[in-house]
């Protein structure tokens, strides 16, 4: 039996009249103590016996490919295998792709590309082989310039932009452009695969198990029933573990050849290019506005780019299509094919950099109407989604600008640039509003419960993103049980499949299935003391129906019960839009004279539905604007201008925030319930935080000294050139 | 090459590779995975162990260089025979100084060898003088600790329960 749900509608606030008390509260994660020992177990860890090591193997070039020497590799202490198997994945799958990425090893088409696995008896021997393995490509590359390939298509377009701009009081033309970034998650790509017959086990570092089942069978033309993947703790993913990846096919391959475990492990700086990058973008924002700084129009047309035969194009103007009023637009991405590594989901596709450019551009926008930026947005808050006429499920821009700018201690802020100095630094502050679409996918999840409590089971993955947390309190919450009695095991593709982590939908997604689930328990719980589901109280193991009290235990009677629950999004994801909201402000300061940028505090207002729980949302609320201060200040990749190779692929020339970079973060979340988005009546809140926070930390830095960077980052040499 | 490594206080004997990293002997050929590796290049600083004490990045040296030394990993840090954890690794658990937790053994041997060198004097980037005598402020905390990369960026809370187990909380 389960318990099935389509979204078509608004729906009932259930948590509001359960008992527990344990959903919102800021519960420490029930996995902490595994993690803060050491004991959690991660992909590449608890080798099995007799397993093999496995090193990939790049094309160094763009072309056709040859293996010079494979046979004096072969011959090499140690080296069980030389495989290139036509198999093996040119690069990550895209995100819920389902089946195989492009395959093949005789073709590369972006440098970097793996070409061969190298096998051995120990990973050193299997580092120097693959090392020595000399591989040479010929022909001439293909396309790696943006600006140099005629792009595929085109914006919408809605009213007369053009006119709106020749008409408009005030009118803004302008250009952001923002460089390749990379997930870099700190666990890099692992897997370990074992067959057991026709059967392959593998150990990896995913972040949607059902489809990358899917995707591994496709791989390697094998029914996905003989393929189980397990990832119970998962390093970090931000995007980069949504599709399969090359470790884990090439493992697969390898031990099916070998008749023995392989782990493949990538290297950090072959996962910086095996794994998908966010494209970079070219943006050009126009604004057209009347006196008030009212928008009669805006235009957001983004320039991306991608390998041919991938579908997915960085959705830099998603937010735009709904986030200001204004009758006339052009809204859309162009994608450019590129022979760079493959691009895909990082974190916060599309609003990660086109909420931030266009943020940028409302700044610029203030500044030319003399209007205070928090003033200006709230002027241009749609009252209804200007792209399609839709309601919106809820809007809470307005309320977060007004708690973020007060709180922040905006309105002692002096409107004109370099207005502070202290010693060598100027000191300025900017804001960015934050908008993130909510998406709902379809999920599946089964409880039982016992007299000793209750398991939850989801191939659903926890990134660190709080899933064993908040699927511990919805369901400790909905049955009644504290905690210590609730047990959840995720990452096996054994269990019913989950959401999968991505798009921030996890928690929505996958929640709302283990509530259905509970709730399925909560009627069979019902039928047994003969009374209505909706008149059932459970608390601390008791069940109260009426006057009468019994302990869960005593209800089950020697019984195992079994609730199953599977939610899908209907037209309640059709007829509204539905979104994330917040403010960023960030206070800086800029040396005069070496242009170095330090951001000295940063706050951030959120809603995003009911908060599940209220730790772990501000974790991913910090780790959002950390990003948001690297996307402004630090993190570039760089490609080869001659064959597109990614230049700085590692974390010492790659640059994410480090501890120093960051100064305290101030998070607040807004009171919100929005029923549209499901009976817990939350929504996604992993990618909100890094929506326009980039923004606000580059609004300041203008703010500041009065230079305005348009080509992100900002790195002290631009800084310096503006200044001078 | 045979080498002797004693880890947490117990005594290993192993016959290694001489070119495995002591991260790679302790992850692979002892089992003890709390180690992690995050660059094998020094970069990112999750391999952190305690050496005699001082913090030192596991994937950059190699095992047999180590024949005798006293090694300390995440799995030694616990305190008490029942292995009840220490006062640093609880405050993580209460601070949410982790998400993914792939840092995380990195973070709490590092602050650990830090607040050892915070006591003994030894300056920093961020230290105003010479004079030995520092302060857990917010930058000589984030200083010490930029060696250990958090991409789930977790510094606000890192840094709170490294404040909150050296007893710092309200010193600036
Ligand atoms: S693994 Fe040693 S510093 Fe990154
Ligand atoms: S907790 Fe994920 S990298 Fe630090």
């Amino acid at each position: 039996m389960s318990l099935d749900l389509k979204l078509d509608g608004r729906s009932e606030d259930r948590f509001g009249t359960m008992a527990q008390g344990l959903l919102g509260t800021p519960a420490d994660r029930p996995e902490g103590v595994l993690k803060v020992t050491g004991a959690a177990t991660y992909a590449a860890e608890n080798l099995p016996e007799n397993c093999a090591f496995g090193m990939l193997v790049r094309a160094p070039g763009q072309g056709k490919v040859t293996a010079v020497n494979a046979d004096e590799v072969r011959a090499m202490p140690g080296v069980l295998a030389v495989i290139r198997d036509e198999r093996m994945i040119r690069n990550a799958a895209q995100g819920t792709a389902n089946e195989a990425p492009v395959q093949g090893v005789d073709h590369a088409e972006y440098v970097g590309q793996p070409v061969a696995v190298v096998v051995a008896e120990s990973f050193e021997q299997a580092r120097h082989a693959a090392q020595s393995l000399k591989i040479t490509t010929e022909g001439s590359p293909g396309p790696v310039d943006p600006d140099a390939v005629e792009p595929e298509g085109e914006p919408t377009r809605t009213g007369d932009l053009d006119s709106a701009m020749k008409d408009a009081v005030h009118a803004l033309d302008l250009t952001y452009t923002t460089p390749s970034h990379s997930s870099t998650p700190m666990e890099p790509h692992a897997a370990i695969a074992e067959w057991d017959g026709d059967r392959v086990s593998v150990r990896a570092s995913l972040q949607m198990l059902k489809y990358n089942r899917n995707e591994l069978a496709d791989c390697l033309g094998i029914s996905a029933e003989n393929v189980r993947i397990q990832s119970p703790f998962v390093g970090g993913g931000f995007g980069s573990k949504l599709g399969i990846t090359a470790e884990a096919v090439s493992a697969a391959i390898a031990a099916r050849e070998l008749g023995r475990p392989v782990r493949v492990v990538q290297h950090r700086r072959q996962a910086f290019e095996t794994v998908t990058r966010r494209s970079e973008t070219t943006q050009r924002i126009r604004l057209a506005a009347d006196a008030e700084g009212r928008l009669s129009g805006l235009g957001h047309e983004a320039l991306v780019s991608n390998l041919p035969g991938e579908t997915f194009a960085e959705p830099v103007t998603q937010a735009s299509a709904f986030a200001y009023a204004g009758a006339h637009r052009v809204i859309g991405e162009r994608l450019a094919r590129l022979h760079r590594p493959a691009a895909g989901s990082v974190r916060a596709p599309g609003e990660a950099v086109g909420v931030t450019a266009f943020e940028c551009a409302m700044d610029e926008l203030a500044v030319k109407t003399g209007l205070d930026p928090v003033e200006l947005r709230r002027r241009n808050i749609p009252d209804k989604d200007p792209s399609s006429g839709k309601p919106f499920s809820s809007h809470m821009l307005a309320a977060a600008l007004d708690d973020g700018a007060g709180r922040f201690g905006w309105s002692d802020r002096a409107p004109e640039p370099r207005s502070r100095r202290e010693g060598e630094w100027w000191i300025g502050s900017g804001m960015a509003a934050a908008f993130r679409v909510n998406i709902m996918m379809e999920a599946e999840a089964r409880i039982d419960l016992t007299p000793d409590g209750a398991v939850v089971e989801t191939d659903m993955t926890d990134l660190g993103t709080g899933t064993y947390a908040i699927l511990t309190q919805i369901a400790g919450e909905a049955l009644g049980l504290p905690a210590e009695s609730v047990t959840v095991r995720l990452g096996d593709t054994d269990f019913p499949p989950g959401s999968g982590s991505g798009g921030s939908w996890g928690s929505a997604t996958t929640g709302n299935a283990v509530w259905l689930a509970a709730l399925d328990l909560r009627r069979q719980i019902a039928a047994r003391l003969d009374c209505d589901e909706a008149e059932l109280t459970l608390r601390d193991g008791q069940a109260t129906c009426g006057n009468v009290t019994r302990a869960l235990a005593e209800v089950l009677g020697g019984d195992d019960l079994r609730g199953h629950g599977h939610i899908t999004a209907g037209d309640a994801f059709e007829d509204v839009v539905q979104s994330t909201f917040g403010a960023h402000f960030a206070e800086v300061a800029v040396s005069d004279v070496t242009g170095e940028v330090r951001v000295r505090r940063m706050l951030g207002s959120f809603a995003a539905g009911r908060i599940l729980n209220e730790k772990t949302a501000r974790s991913q609320c910090h780790g959002g604007m950390t990003w948001g201060i690297g996307m402004a200040l630090t993190e570039e990749l760089t490609h080869d201008r001659r064959d597109g190779h990614m230049v700085n692929r590692d974390l010492a020339e790659y640059h994410v925030a480090v501890n120093a970079d960051v100064p305290p973060l101030e998070v607040h979340f807004l009171e919100e319930l929005d029923p549209w988005s499901g009976p817990m009546q939350s929504k996604g809140l992993g990618e909100l935080g890094i929506c326009g926070a980039g923004a606000a930390v580059l609004n300041a830095v203008y703010h500041a000294c009065g230079v305005r960077i348009r080509d992100m980052p900002a790195t002290p040499d631009k800084v310096l050139a503006g200044l001078e | 090459m045979q080498t002797t490594l004693s880890i947490n206080g117990t005594e290993h004997r192993l016959d290694l590779d001489t070119r495995v990293t002591l991260l790679d002997a302790l992850r692979d050929h002892l089992g003890l995975c709390g180690s992690k590796k995050g660059c094998d290049h020094g970069q990112c600083g999750a391999c952190t162990v305690l050496v005699g004490g001082r913090r030192i990045n596991a994937c950059l040296t190699l095992a047999v260089m180590h024949d005798g030394d006293e090694i300390t990993t995440v799995e030694g840090l616990a305190e008490g025979a029942d292995g009840g954890l220490s006062p640093l690794q609880r405050a993580f658990i209460t601070h949410d100084g982790f998400q993914c937790g792939y840092c995380t053994p990195g973070q709490l041997c590092s602050a650990t060898g830090m607040l050892g060198e915070l006591a003994e004097g030894w300056p920093s980037h961020a230290s105003a003088d010479l004079d030995g005598n520092y302060e857990l402020s917010q930058e000589e905390l984030s200083e010490r600790m930029s060696g250990n990369i958090c991409r789930c960026s977790c510094y606000p809370g890192i840094n709170a329960a490294i404040r909150d187990a050296a007893g710092a909380e309200g010193r600036k």
